[in-house]
């Protein structure tokens, strides 16, 4: 499966939780940020999680997110960033 | 010793304090699959063992030689578990390695919000306060704040980059060479490089003076 983004992209976390083992966690969901690097496709672990065989793979993205952004009363300075590993399923552009 | 599983010859040894209901159900598990013949009880000893085996030394082996051979720091970068290899050590199947670097400008420190995802195949287990509620709600909400606490205050003008390991990625955080070490020979280096350097959570220690 080819990548949906790539590098620089800015994308928006979905939000949502369907039942059973997500890895999106909920305080970056609806978040803003922009694709750190691709990791290759993986296995999804919400089928994996209930014994299902995780296919078909999804991209796996670090997606870079501006502390300000995520926590807006963030105490440290504003270029602090949050990385996070986000399933391809997980985003859309923004 | 009063415990039912003596009359069992495919349990494990059981610990000695009351087991939790989590141990009792591993237990419970393991002895089954041993029962219907999909794994050995000495397969079980020996992944226990493998695991065990696995520390923070390995780790430092690493940083230690990315530190004075600027080839390796980059193949590392590039793709960490073929670098690793290059050393003798081998992570393992189960996730993949992925280093970054810890500079003047830029802090890494990792964390796993959803449960303790940590570079075990390199670090060997994570210290409880890797696991804790406390370091996984409130690194990613105020990472100088819980750095603070573990004796590390940065400067505003040092990027904070706070790494939550949600999935396959195990992070592994290259620190910052400390100044001072330039005729040191890569063991004495390795003794410098501590597990919580390359949590993030501090810097690698700086040389005794002599």
């Amino acid at each position: 499966m080819s990548a949906r983004f790539k590098a620089g992209d800015r994308v928006r976390v979905r939000v949502g939780s369907p039942p059973g083992h997500l890895r999106t966690p909920l305080y970056i969901q609806g978040k803003i940020g922009s694709v750190e690097r691709l990791h290759g496709d993986y296995r999804n672990p919400e089928s994996l999680a209930h014994g299902g065989d995780g296919l078909p793979k999804q991209q796996l993205y670090l997606v870079r997110f501006a502390q300000p952004h995520v926590w807006p009363k963030y105490p440290g300075p504003p270029r602090d960033q949050l990385l996070i590993d986000i399933y391809e399923h997980w985003l859309e552009p923004a | 010793m009063h415990d039912d599983h003596h009359d069992n010859p495919h349990a494990p040894p059981t610990p000695d304090h009351p087991m939790t209901e989590f141990e009792r159900r591993v237990d419970a598990v393991q002895a089954l699959l041993i029962e219907k013949g999909l794994i050995t009880a000495d397969e079980v000893r020996r992944a226990v063992e493998e695991m065990d085996y696995r520390s923070p030394a390995l780790g430092a082996k690493v940083i230690a030689r990315a530190w004075v051979d600027p080839a390796f720091k980059s193949r590392l970068l590039a793709n960490a578990k073929s670098a690793i290899l290059e050393l003798g050590i081998d992570v393992g199947e189960l996730a993949t390695i992925v280093a970054v670097e810890n500079t003047e400008k830029v802090h890494h420190a990792v964390v796993c919000t959803l449960c303790s995802c940590y570079p075990r195949g390199l670090l060997g287990y994570p210290p409880d306060w890797y696991k804790s509620l406390n370091y996984r709600s409130r690194v990613v909400v105020d990472p100088r704040g819980v750095l603070k606490e573990f004796g590390l205050q940065l400067p505003p003008n040092v990027e904070v980059r706070v790494l939550d390991s949600t999935a396959d990625m195990r992070y592994l955080v290259i620190p910052a060479r400390p100044a001072g070490t330039d005729g040191m020979s890569e063991e004495e280096l390795a003794g410098l490089i501590t597990r919580d350097s390359m949590i993030g959570v501090a810097q690698a220690r700086t040389p005794a003076k002599r």
